[in-house]
């Protein structure tokens, strides 16, 4: 090829990119403008926490929103879109890590010029966010992620929201079922995955035991590698302590596998598994897991979430939209989302229009909305926080209709599991739960 | 106690990771390519048993013993399918490039294939329990073990004996030793080296899908799977020496006997005993247990 046909080519190569991306930025512009509410919603859409944490939010984030649209939503939510508006859905992967997904955070706000973002599964990434929203004023609600630091980090929040619960309190929830469900036992094991989140459960956990359950002892601690499917050695190790019960904060495959080959050694039949994780996978387990295993959905979320109308019509639409019931990350998704519409529509602005993030905080702050499980009062980390109850249950396989579901559920209020405003989850813990208001 | 279990955990960690790493090995000893695509292998592998199995267990489609049959030979057909179409479509063109190039175009064909396997399965886990929850347990000296996991070590067993028998006492296998030891003269004497190449990368793209298959049924198949296995892999085939059957087989026991031995004594070392092994071994025998040191051609 010749100087000049490459300089030809090169040229138009030029113009052909240069038009992509004036095209696609007149069209995110326009999408920005055209009276819709925009949300860019961020959940895990590759990778091993795609299928039990980010397709089940996601798709929850669409059954909501197309109700939401057609105004088919039960009371309070029986009106269009948000204030008025159609809400228009922008989904990202936050596969990548911390510093991809603040570049894609940065690109929703400014770019695609998003009205609020509801996403993060990952602390890091929820931890990473936070400095960010706060910087570019926009309207962000954390629907999952539960790292403790949260809030100690981002000390005077403004637009930062979290609808999920502190990861604190799945632990300080399952030491209590166990105080009211198995009083005698002696033994605790635990086998967490080996970063951040499994690293606080564990610690979280054995404190609440030491408090509650002092008479029991840590006999063993495994904390394998993230994803590393095999636990036999682990397995092995858990079996020759004989330990009466195993807490375990796994999640994912990770967790199904875990009980899958527990389960064949004839471990959990010794012994009583506690996942604080384990709604997850309710309808995975069939007759793999053992009866008499104590499950959490990390809230009154999934399974556990109360039988209100909400509740009904985001099951029923969702069941037959997936043709499987909404798992607690599901539930977890739709509660950001009504967190939003509530504040955005609190927030005294005409009909039809599209309120400020500042006056969306405003309305959001110490809020009190109705949710898929129920009352959520925003009433930690000044209003920025919610604060809900916890449920645990045991696990219960039905061999006529080949389906798992949950007894023996016990809920504890959010009082009886949260820390009070300014104290750290820890150090409430160790000091006994001063405060709180158990049923 | 302990130390039984420390014995049995580790064998069957070590036969799982000689499945895991034999394809590689096979793979780079012949043709000195660095397969980082053999972690996608292995998922196919997995995909393919754990969709098929799960399908012919949950609709009662026949006995029992012939899911096991299922398992194996859907694996085996993947593999054989992948690997030609892989060696075939794209590897041929590049025989002969620096061993470098091979590792990231081998590592650009793991990532097509990440995706290539997210369109297809999706992102959500797949759950075959059946074959492994069929076979039950042994106890053993008070240690209750799974009998699938037992029968991985006999697997394995068989699998390395017959790679070995194979290399060793037939024809086609010391053709192949000639190719290993020097291309060009085995060239120059007849070889065909091209088939050669074509029937090595086929074997070990099987034994990527056949250590796949015959994890699926203990796991939850995941997206990623793949990747978080290949550095895994590397770690045994380095301690071994890099394109030695008996060398992976060696660095396997190594590797599972002192994971166990960790996370029976000392937990907190798990995550560090396994690239600990490797840098000791390096340290002393930078080219592995069983690999040669070549003299570079000028």
């Amino acid at each position: 090829m010749n100087n000049y046909k490459k300089n030809i080519l090169k040229h138009r190569l030029t113009l052909a990119i240069t038009a992509g991306v004036a095209l696609s930025m007149g069209s995110s512009a326009m999408a920005a403008e055209n009276g819709k509410f925009r949300i860019g919603v961020v959940t895990f859409l590759s990778g091993p926490a795609a299928g039990p944490f980010g397709e089940p939010s996601a798709n929850a984030a669409k059954v909501l929103v197309e109700g939401l649209n057609q105004g088919k939503l039960p009371a309070p939510y029986n009106t269009i879109g948000i204030n008025g508006a159609e809400i228009e859905v922008v989904i990202i992967d936050e596969a990548g890590g911390a510093a991809k997904q603040v570049e894609e955070f940065r690109n929703l706000v400014q770019r695609q010029k998003v009205d609020a973002v509801v996403g993060y599964i990952s602390s890091g990434d929820c931890l990473a966010i936070a400095p960010v929203a706060e910087e570019l004023g926009a309207m962000t609600v954390f629907y999952d992620c539960g790292t403790s630091q949260l809030f100690n980090e981002d000390k005077t929040p403004q637009f930062v929201f979290r609808t999920g619960l502190d990861a604190a309190v799945d632990n300080i929830g399952a030491a209590r079922y166990l105080t009211k469900t198995r009083p005698d036992a002696q033994k605790i094991a635990g086998i967490q995955q080996n970063y951040a989140f499994g690293q606080d459960s564990w610690k979280d956990f054995t404190h609440s035991m030491e408090q509650l359950m002092p008479k029991a002892k840590v006999v063993e601690s495994q904390m394998p590698k993230v994803f590393q499917g095999q636990y036999g050695a682990e397995i092995s190790a858990l079996s020759v302590k004989r330990p009466d019960i195993i807490h375990s904060s796994f999640w994912g495959g990770d967790m199904e596998a875990l009980v899958l080959q527990a389960n064949a050694r004839g471990l959990l039949e010794d012994a009583t598994a506690v996942l604080t994780c384990g709604e997850s996978a309710l309808d995975r387990y069939k007759d793999q897991a053992p009866n008499g295993m104590v499950i959490g959905g990390r809230g009154p979320f999934g399974a556990f979430a109360p039988d209100n109308e909400l509740n009904r019509w985001f099951k029923d639409k969702y069941q037959a939209a997936y043709s499987t019931a909404p798992t607690y990350p599901a539930s977890k998704m739709a509660q950001a989302i009504l967190g939003l519409k509530h504040a955005a529509e609190n927030a005294k602005v005409e009909p039809g229009k599209i309120p400020a993030p500042q006056e969306i905080a405003k309305a959001f702050k110490g809020a009190t909305f109705e949710s898929v499980s129920g009352t959520v009062q925003m009433a930690r980390a000044g209003g920025h926080q919610a604060m809900q109850g916890i449920s645990y249950g045991e696990y219960q396989y039905d061999k006529a209709s080949k389906k798992g579901g949950v007894q023996n559920v016990i809920a504890f209020s959010g009082e009886c599991v949260t820390p009070p405003d300014g104290t750290a989850a820890l150090e409430w813990i160790k000091a006994g739960f001063p405060g709180a208001q158990c049923n | 106690m302990s130390l039984f279990a420390v014995l049995i955990d580790g064998t069957i960690y070590a036969s799982w990771l000689f499945l895991v790493a034999a394809g590689l090995t096979v793979i780079y000893g012949v043709m000195r390519i660095l397969n980082m695509a053999h972690g996608s292998f292995y998922a196919i592998g997995a995909y393919t048993a754990a969709s098929l199995v799960g399908w012919y267990f949950n609709n009662g489609i026949g006995p029992v013993w012939a899911g096991y049959l299922l398992m194996l030979g859907c694996a085996l057909v993947a593999g054989l399918i992948v690997g030609l179409i892989i060696e075939r479509g794209l590897l041929k063109f590049m025989y002969g490039r620096d061993e470098v190039l091979m590792v990231i175009i081998t590592y650009a064909l793991l990532l097509v294939l990440e995706d290539t396997m997210k369109m297809i399965w999706g992102v959500n886990p797949y759950f075959a329990y059946q074959p492994y929850a069929e076979m039950g347990r042994s106890a053993l000296a008070g240690l209750k073990v799974s009998n699938y996991d037992l029968m991985l070590v006999g697997v394995s067993l068989v699998l390395g004996l017959g790679l070995y028998l194979w290399l060793e006492r037939t024809n086609q296998g010391k053709v192949l030793r000639a190719v290993i030891h020097d291309r060009e003269v085995a060239m120059a004497m007849g070889v065909n080296v091209k088939r050669m190449f074509t029937l090595v990368f086929v074997l070990g793209t099987m034994l990527g899908t056949l250590a796949g298959a015959l994890t699926a049924p203990a796991i939850s198949v995941a997206p990623g799977i793949g990747v978080e296995i290949i550095v895994l892999a590397f770690a045994v085939v380095v301690i071994g020496g890099m394109g030695s059957i008996e060398g992976a087989a060696v660095g396997a026991l190594l590797v599972g006997l002192s994971r166990a031995a960790a996370v029976h004594y000392a937990p907190e070392f798990e995550l560090f005993v396994i690239y600990g092994v490797m840098a000791l071994v390096l340290a002393v025998r930078p080219q592995g247990l069983f690999g040669r040191v070549l003299a570079r051609k000028i």
